[in-house]
């Protein structure tokens, strides 16, 4: 044991401290208190605060009190593994400056094989990993062995982490390693987070909030945060601000480093090209996004370490990691859609922690103002938004519970009572757990037809053991919870590689045809099995720009709350800019707003007498993914109604619909009973629901992402989900992985949630304004119309369209 | 959706099936039964249903057309040893399926015997009125072949969106089913395996929601390579 009753620092850590000529913290010293009174610990500082020296010095202490221990003492758990790696690099300087007997060691994806094999025989003193790898880890049948002493777990940008898949499977570990080493404490490292009791609950062994010590850091300065005013026109919509960014150039000539951040990775590209077209001075400015080869990003990141970089244009690839020091602004192009996500990213500026970072906000259209100006009240209000720390998902359970079976024999009623101590799973039903053991076991069916075919089996005391070995190598090939969309590798013919874009992109291309990716113009020539062959382009008249499905966050409920607010408040519109007071002063003389809690809809005819159609715009700021599937349950009732709906675009503002006959009724038709059947007849038919089934079925090892032997294939799932999910539906439809699904898609693409709690907040508040025509604050949404594909059951009318074109064509196809 | 064959007039039906009226026969092709179960014997444990769903699907397409033959075109259980797998429900529904009815099971390249003990009989191909029903296309077959095998489906750009379908591959001389199964997937009408084919081209026939539609082959997009 460590043996020090007072928290003060033993003599070598002070003088080392001395020697660098800092003082600790007293949040690294809160910490030491914890660790010496045996409690677990939260640790909620801003960046640069010494955060993950906090985290780290209780185990140096503990560790060079005994010079003689072995094993595994402490595990450290990142979420990027360049983290893990850049924080090996940072605990070197301090063991070897006070000569400490420590072992420090990194464990991803990226550890080669021999050294996995020797980490497990002989573990350092710490091991710095990912929840994937830890998770690896555990399932080995030596896992009971190598977790035993282990005194310390330390999980890092906590508020990152815990929400989500690998927050569940983080969880599912963690409730593992209790169970392994029960005198393990937990310290969690995180930024300012809107719920401290939910992140106190999911770090603590029985999701007991109260077992977690709170440690605050002290506040950082208030960041200075500048709402950017571009001389050009401010646009009605659009997203990328293009406009602004003559002025973002300015800034960045201005300022030493400057980060500039975008939502999107078409964003990041088109940022990118436009910035560098003003780039009359030459200034390095480097592009980094996720879809980029990892050679490409380490370079972009061994180039900021060296101060070698004025300016990085990037997206959440770059929210969380490594801190740089000489970052001096921070960018946000386009609307910032939260609170918590802004400052993370503000954050990222300027490391000396006491002095104030600074931002420029650079809204892309008229709402987006609305929307930073929200946001930076609510940053200097301190007020927080950020994910919900929901019920963990089934899938994860169900690869948990078979890598807990490889690791060895598995008794459910310990398994059971180990999960429900890990705060997703604490109110996780026995029936249900029993139930996705049985899916493991057998796929859960209700015939019990694969009996023999049991990846489980059942040993005479009742428990759990893998069929064989190949059940073992199927799961260490498809653990983890991240299941990435299917890509092609974008590469010239001399083999570089620039990294990768989303195969739906990249079937759209044709040869000759230009995009832009990586920061060039590229000439798509062609498809080689699973890469696409580009040149330099030589002009572009139209580069294409790689679309990205799901890169787009909805706007959080807190800024929607403020934009609603600040609407309804026109003393305050002052502090836009003039074409935006103007724009919302029309508004009032010629419709009206929506308040702070109602919900207005306006109503009003376009086109002539042969082409007029009606329309319908509902003012929610409930993000898109909710307007999406609102718009979907609203044209089936109008349908019903006889309106004739025609279609719908949604924003993140504004739901807009369009039909041949007005609608009237708007309390019957915004109704909540709409999350009734109609839902569920909609969601099951939802390409949204299929993309979820397959990450379901993905995770929880329905269908394999690699089987042992043809890990060549190079094909990210081997089984069209898509028919699996229409078989089950019809023949199961209370399956637990279609249950697992429905439950995804509620919280994420179709957000069902969000709006069933809109429908009851406005229920007999609906102010319904009848228009003659369209209002000042429904433009931007009806300039949407077009630029979004058409809605799922309207395929087959546009099939019948295009044969029509082509039959008049006269290039009809023959007779068959 | 009419379509000829060496002068026949046939129809493809929305499910995937193929109608000869004059002959009073229905054709399906590629039904892998058993596909899900040969794939749990591996580790892989996927819904036990698609046999009963395939089954479902011709009882009712059977129950539509009444036709007095059934021409099931090889590749109709997924593997040799299929039939063992199957369950007595399933198997008793079909059953009941090719009782009263001239059945024929062409030989396939996955069932190079399918069984006879479940009705109906076994043919290495089957030449009815200038119509030759055969698995796998010939490069060198004469006019009226009609086969299955290759499990077409084609895309097609409709503005911002693809769209991609199981079809018919046809050009007058020739014709491919798509393929009927629950659980199976499809080979991109533009692979050279199926362009090859058709020196002069094809029509492709995609099974809509509600209608069949019809696309000549320069009119195709490349399918997605994960379908």
């Amino acid at each position: 044991m460590h043996g020090v009753a007072d928290p003060a620092l033993p003599k070598t850590f002070r003088d080392w401290f001395a020697g660098r000529g800092w003082s600790p913290h007293a949040h690294q010293l809160a910490m030491l208190a914890a660790t010496n009174a045996g409690a677990h610990a939260l640790l909620i500082a801003p960046t640069g605060g010494g955060k993950t020296l906090a985290g780290f010095l209780p185990s140096l202490i503990e560790l060079a009190e005994a010079p003689a221990r072995t094993g595994l003492h402490t595990l450290y758990v990142s979420p990027l593994k360049a983290l893990a790696v850049d924080i090996a690099r940072n605990l070197e300087a301090p063991v070897a400056e006070m000569g400490l007997p420590v072992t420090c060691e990194t464990r991803t994806g990226d550890t080669p094989q021999h050294k996995r094999v020797r980490q497990r025989r002989r573990p350092p003193d710490m091991l710095l990993t990912t929840p994937e790898s830890l998770s690896l880890l555990l399932s080995y049948h030596d896992a009971p062995e190598m977790f035993r002493g282990l005194r310390c777990v330390v999980v890092d940008e906590l508020h990152s982490l815990a929400p989500g898949k690998r927050g569940d499977l983080l969880a599912l570990a963690l409730s593992r390693i209790a169970a392994l080493a029960p005198e393990c404490r937990r310290m969690g490292l995180s930024a300012t987070v809107h719920d401290e009791r939910g992140f106190r609950r999911w770090l603590a062994p029985g999701a007991k909030s109260r077992a977690v010590r709170l440690i605050r850091g002290a506040d950082a300065p208030d960041p200075e945060i500048r709402i950017l005013t571009p001389a050009a026109r401010i646009p009605w919509s659009g997203h990328m601000a293009l406009h602004g960014l003559p002025e973002v150039y300015a800034a960045i000539r201005a300022h030493r480093t400057t980060l500039v951040f975008v939502n999107t990775r078409a964003q990041a590209e088109l940022v990118f090209q436009e910035l560098w077209r003003l780039n009359e001075d030459g200034l390095a400015i480097a592009l980094h996004h996720g879809s980029l080869a990892v050679e490409q990003r380490r370079r972009v990141e061994a180039a900021m370490a060296r101060s070698a970089l004025r300016a990085v244009v990037c997206t959440s690839s770059l929210d969380l990691g490594i801190d740089w020091g000489d970052v001096d602004l921070v960018v946000q192009v386009g609307a910032p859609k939260g609170v918590s996500r802004l400052l993370q990213r503000i954050g990222r500026a300027n490391h000396r922690f006491d002095e104030p970072s600074k931002a420029i906000l650079v809204p892309a259209n008229r709402f987006e103002f609305l929307e930073s100006h929200a946001a930076e009240a609510a940053a200097a209000a301190h007020e927080l938004d950020g994910d919900r720390l929901g019920p963990g998902g089934l899938d994860v359970l169900a690869q948990h519970v078979l890598g807990t079976a490889c690791s060895g024999p598995l008794d459910a009623d310990a398994l059971y009572a180990q999960v429900s101590g890990a705060a997703p799973y604490a109110d996780l039903e026995r029936a249900t757990f029993d139930e996705v053991v049985d899916f493991v076991a057998t796929g859960g069916y209700a015939l019990g037809a694969y009996e023999r075919f049991r990846r489980l089996k059942r040993d005479e005391n009742g428990r759990y053991r893998v069929a064989s070995g190949r059940v073992v190598r199927q799961y260490r090939m498809n653990a983890g919870v991240i299941v990435d969309a299917p890509t092609l590798k974008v590469r010239f013919r001399n083999g570089r590689t620039l990294g990768q874009v989303e195969e739906s992109f990249a079937m759209g291309l044709t040869p000759g045809d230009s995009f832009a990716f990586a920061g060039q113009l590229l000439q798509y020539e062609e498809m080689r099995e699973l890469a696409i062959i580009v040149s330099r382009a030589k002009t572009a008249k139209e580069p294409k720009v790689p679309a990205y499905v799901g890169g787009r966050l909805p706007l959080s409920t807190h800024l929607a709350d403020r934009v609603r607010a600040a609407l309804a408040d026109p003393a305050g519109w002052s502090q836009y800019p003039a074409e935006v007071q103007d724009w919302l002063s029309e508004q009032k003389t010629r419709s009206t707003f929506p308040g702070p809690d109602g919900l207005l809809v306006e109503t009003f005819p376009r086109g002539d007498k042969r082409s007029r159609k009606e329309f319908l715009v509902a003012y929610c700021f409930e993000g898109r993914n909710a307007h999406q599937t609102l718009g979907m349950l609203l044209t089936r009732r109008m349908e019903r109604a006889g309106l004739h709906p025609l279609g719908f675009v949604a924003t993140d503002y504004v739901l807009a619909v369009w039909s041949l006959e007005p609608a009237e009724d708007m309390d019957a038709l915004f109704d909540q009973d709409m999350l009734g059947d109609d839902l569920e007849a909609w969601m099951d038919e939802s390409a949204m629901l299929r993309r979820s089934f397959r990450n379901v079925a993905v995770i929880a090892g329905l269908i394999e992402r690699r089987h042992p032997g043809h890990e060549k294939t190079g094909r990210q799932v081997t089984f069209n989900s898509d028919l699996i999910y229409d078989v089950l539906r019809r023949h199961e439809p209370r399956h637990i992985l279609l249950r697992a699904t429905r439950a995804d898609a509620a919280t994420g693409l179709t957000d069902v949630r969000r709006l069933g709690e809109m429908l009851v907040r406005v229920q007999g508040k609906i102010r319904h304004v009848r228009l003659d025509r369209v209002s000042p604050l429904a433009i931007p949404v009806l300039l949407e119309i077009g630029k979004e594909a058409v809605y799922g059951s309207a395929r087959d009318r546009l099939l019948a369209d295009e044969m029509a074109l082509i039959a008049e064509a006269g290039l009809g196809p023959g007779d068959g | 959706m009419p379509i000829t064959v060496a002068g026949q007039p046939l129809v493809a039906d929305l499910s995937g099936a193929l109608h000869w009226p004059a002959a009073t026969t229905v054709v399906f092709a590629d039904l892998h039964f058993e596909k899900g179960s040969a794939f749990a014997e591996r580790g892989t444990l996927l819904p036990p249903y698609d046999t009963r769903a395939t089954i479902a699907k011709m009882a009712e397409v059977l129950a539509r057309l009444r036709p007095d033959r059934v021409i099931c075109l090889g590749d109709s259980f997924h593997d040799g040893e299929g039939v063992a797998r199957m369950a007595a429900d399933d198997r008793g529904r079909l059953s009941t399926l090719t009782a009263g009815r001239d059945w024929i099971w062409i030989a396939g390249n996955h069932d190079p015997m399918p069984p006879g003990e479940l009705g109906g009989r076994v043919m290495a191909e089957a030449l009815l009125d200038g119509l030759t029903f055969r698995h796998e296309p010939r490069a060198d077959a004469a006019a009226g072949e009609v086969a299955g095998h290759l499990h077409p489906k084609a895309t097609v750009k409709v503005r911002a969106k693809r769209i991609t379908r199981p079809c018919f591959v046809g050009d007058g001389r020739r014709l491919l089913l798509p393929a009927f199964g629950a659980f199976t997937g499809g080979l991109d009408a533009t692979d050279g395996a199926i362009r090859s084919l058709f020196a002069e081209g094809f029509t492709a026939h995609l099974l809509g929601d509600r209608h069949i539609h019809s696309f000549p082959s320069t009119g195709l997009a490349p399918a997605p390579l994960y379908w």
